[in-house]
């Protein structure tokens, strides 16, 4: 199948994806107890005020025509407005989209430092202490909460060392430095987890091509033994790896609801969370449409370049 | 170069970047949440108050006893019978669009609180009928009822004047980009992000303010805030968590201060709101049963470390409107368990709502414990707040645990709960004798017969057990011994007057 066909095809799948999503959201939102507006009412809860929250924001239509005027807007780039900043959702979107796309490209990019050699080494090493070592520590990257290595990493770093600011983020055109501290423990925190996945499948990955025929034959025909892992067993078995990091980088991208908490980092996540607790369907809505519509692009990259990673596709 | 060493150097040109650059003083506060719109009359959230507190001025104060003092205002007369009140206002005030605060501005504030849609001020002022413009600097506002109360709303967002100008041009906007009178005017804001505010030079009283800058961070997580408030990130903390004291209290770069809160930790009972107000509505002796099986000393010694106070009334122990004639009683298990035969009710169960959060969540359980011992069986209910709050007004409910943050005067902790039909009276309680002294409070501007109204009201409550107050909480600020000039309000609101950074 020509590389064009291919995308267009996956393109157009995307739509019906999307509008499931968004019925799915939608509803669910739908069941969550609690009405909005009184949620918006807070302490006051008089009647009048109540009424008229209700009134001012579609909340006394049915759900399906409340859906409709939702969708018929989103279609025309108009995400609505927060029921509880006032601030239209589009703004609040763009605001928080460089941050957590930094957040989570720096993660992706420690991950990767990380959980690749690491992995390489442990598959190259197997049944010695340097390969359990790595096992461990991709063990404890897996497991370790990331709220309670964020808090140790704001003790050691922040409070006792004094070396890094503690939370808050500022924009790298404000002050790259200071950015680069801001962002530097909370891509570390998600990083680690993330490299522990890749590290234990790069590992099986390895392990399985350093088995294969043809890694066998470069060997006999005495190829130095940095090549045959480098250039040989590697690149085939990084293919699995293009769409794990791809879904990781995906999931880094929707929030990270608990970091970005604890680094009071005003990303994603956070948007998401305060928009569930207050009720804020529409910012609720536009993060998990966003998101979603990240996750499904970012799985397609990876099918294009798997596409080019492995010839068999092509045939 | 070996990755130690440049690990090192990394860290140290992080460290160098993270140095203060200028010598311009910059308080840092850390926030319990995100504030929600920052416009004084759509404003919700308690959290944006402090943030108000730099930014917009208002008509009047409280000062840390809850004395009535002039802010925009500088004095204030009711007419013979209080159905009128004239204000004075303060002369060559400046909004921080350069715009004169003048009588014009005070009738527009008033009625744009009063026809915003969703204003959350309306029913706080609802009473003001009409402003009348006297000259310049003085103004009538005519009342719908004599309302004595109302003078205490004008010492919140109600009485923050935002300039009359920028509203018209931002419309509902506003928020996006306040503009009021107060000590600071408003730089940027990231939403969760922060909110940046910077010194207004044309400020009234500048000669009391300061700091060139003020920056609010909203942190969620209690422990980050007060590891940030250790790192020196921020200066202050509001409302600091009772299981972080002893960390600040040890660590000699930090201060923490605590005063009583206006308001209470309170469980209504379902009096009469449908169906399920039976148990405990049937008969007054059932309330006092489990008043009486309470130990409230037990539960703020055990859950809270003693930092609490212990309440049985709608004002704290502290409060003068306190009636000191009703302490909290002490726990009588034999008199709780007669009051219940006596009502016929021996093995009573009932179940209580609890929202998912630490303190009253473990306050319950010490409740069910000694209730149990009573021979009472009290079922405890998560139930996510707003989803708690609306049983309770549909009347779907026992019994459930909330707050009321409080008010300076003391009609705004009690008028709404307890008169029939009151707006928050999820009991549905009725009594048109305590009706009675209540509205006669409203009426009343003499200080020493409305103590006697209330004090009177408090008999009552106190005896019919509408709802039960356990504890009152202190309002606590953490903050560096860089910080001079800070006086706690029981508002828990920090006041940047006098307010310096060493």
């Amino acid at each position: 199948m020509p590389l064009g066909l291919y995308i267009a095809r996956r393109l157009a799948a995307l739509v019906p994806t999307l509008l499931v999503v968004s019925v799915l959201i939608f509803s669910l939102q739908q069941l969550l107890p609690g009405d909005p507006a009184l949620a918006l009412a807070g302490e006051e809860h008089d009647a009048r005020v109540v009424a008229a929250i209700r009134a001012k924001y579609h909340l006394d239509k049915p759900v399906a025509v409340q859906y409709a005027i939702w969708l018929g807007n989103v279609v025309h780039g108009d995400f609505g407005q927060s029921l509880r900043n006032r601030i239209p959702v589009s703004e609040l979107l763009a605001s928080k989209l460089p941050v957590t796309l930094e957040l989570a490209g720096c993660s992706m990019l420690i991950a990767l430092l990380l959980g690749i050699p690491a992995g390489v080494l442990s598959a190259t090493r197997k049944g010695t202490p340097i390969d359990a070592a790595a096992n461990l520590l991709a063990l404890s990257g897996l497991s370790v909460p990331h709220f309670w290595l964020g808090i140790m990493l704001i003790l050691l770093f922040a409070v006792r060392l004094g070396w890094l600011p503690a939370s808050g983020y500022v924009p790298p055109w404000e002050d790259p430095l200071k950015n680069l501290a801001t962002i530097l423990l909370p891509s570390f925190v998600l990083g680690t987890g993330v490299a522990g996945v890749l590290m234990r499948h790069t590992r099986s990955a390895m392990l399985q091509t350093l088995d294969a025929d043809y890694v066998r034959t470069a060997r006999a025909k005495s190829v130095p033994e940095r090549l045959v892992v480098l250039k040989h067993a590697l690149r085939n078995a990084l293919i699995p790896i293009i769409t794990l990091g791809a879904i990781e980088f995906g999931r880094l991208l929707s929030g990270a609801v608990l970091t970005e908490q604890i680094f009071a980092i005003p990303g994603f996540g956070k948007l998401l969370v305060d928009g569930v607790f207050n009720r804020d369907y529409a910012v609720v809505q536009a993060v998990v449409l966003v998101s979603a519509a990240l996750y499904l692009a970012l799985n397609l990259l990876a099918d294009i370049l798997y596409f080019f990673a492995n010839p068999r596709l092509r045939g | 170069m070996s990755w130690t060493r440049r690990l090192t150097a990394l860290i140290t040109l992080l460290l160098l970047a993270a140095s203060p650059a200028a010598a311009q003083s910059v308080l840092r506060i850390g926030l319990n949440d995100d504030p929600d719109a920052l416009d004084p009359t759509i404003s919700r959230a308690y959290v944006g108050r402090l943030v108000f507190a730099a930014l917009c001025d208002k008509l009047f104060d409280v000062t840390p006893e809850l004395r009535i003092v002039p802010q925009l205002a500088t004095s204030y007369e009711w007419a013979a019978d209080q159905r009128s009140i004239v204000l004075k206002l303060r002369p060559g005030v400046k909004f921080h669009d350069g715009e004169p605060f003048n009588a014009e501005a005070v009738r527009f504030n008033i009625e744009r609180h009063q026809t915003t849609p969703g204003s959350f001020r309306k029913p706080e002022i609802g009473e003001i009928k009409s402003v009348d413009v006297i000259n310049d600097l003085m103004v009538r506002l005519n009342l719908s009822e004599p309302l004595v109360p109302l003078l205490a709303a004008l010492t919140d967002r109600a009485g923050m004047m935002v300039s009359p100008k920028a509203a018209k041009e931002l419309g509902d906007r506003f928020g996006t980009r306040p503009v009021c009178a107060g000590p600071f005017k408003f730089v940027e804001r990231v939403a969760q992000g922060k909110i940046v505010v910077a010194r207004f030079a044309d400020y009234w009283d500048k000669s009391r303010i300061h700091a060139d800058r003020v920056e609010f961070i909203p942190i969620t997580d209690s422990t980050a805030r007060l590891a940030s408030l250790r790192s020196g990130d921020l200066q202050m903390i509001e409302r600091v968590s009772p299981t972080d004291l002893a960390q600040i209290r040890a660590d000699s770069r930090l201060k923490v201060v605590g005063v009583p809160e206006l308001g209470y930790q309170t469980i209504p009972f379902n009096v009469k709101n449908g169906p399920k107000g039976t148990v405990l509505g049937s008969d007054v002796r059932v309330r006092q049963a489990i008043d009486l099986a309470i130990d409230r000393e037990t539960i703020v010694k055990t859950v809270f470390n003693n930092e609490y106070i212990p309440g049985n009334q709608w004002v704290s122990p502290s409060s003068p409107f306190y009636n000191a004639k009703f302490p909290v009683q002490k726990r009588d298990i034999a008199r709780a368990r007669q009051l219940l035969r006596e009502a016929g009710q021996p093995n009573l169960a009932f179940t209580l709502i609890v929202p998912p959060e630490r303190d009253r969540q473990e306050a319950a359980l010490v409740i069910q414990a000694m209730l149990a011992e009573a021979g009472i069986t009290m079922t405890i209910q998560s139930q996510e707040n707003v989803t708690m709050l609306q049983a309770g007004r549909r009347g779907d409910f026992e019994a459930y645990f909330t707050f009321w943050s409080g008010r300076p005067d003391p009609d705004g902790n009690v008028y709404s709960f307890s008169t029939c039909g009151g707006a928050q009276n999820d009991s549905h309680y009725c009594n048109p004798q305590l009706d009675a002294l209540l509205t006669k409070a409203r009426h009343v501007a003499d200080p020493a017969e409305r103590k006697k109204l209330y004090a009177q009201a408090t008999e009552i409550l106190v005896r019919d057990v509408p709802r039960l107050v356990l504890w009152h909480r202190r309002v606590f600020t953490g903050y560096s011994v860089r910080v001079q000039g800070f006086t706690p309000y029981p508002d828990g609101i920090i006041r940047f007057q006098g307010l310096k950074l060493s």
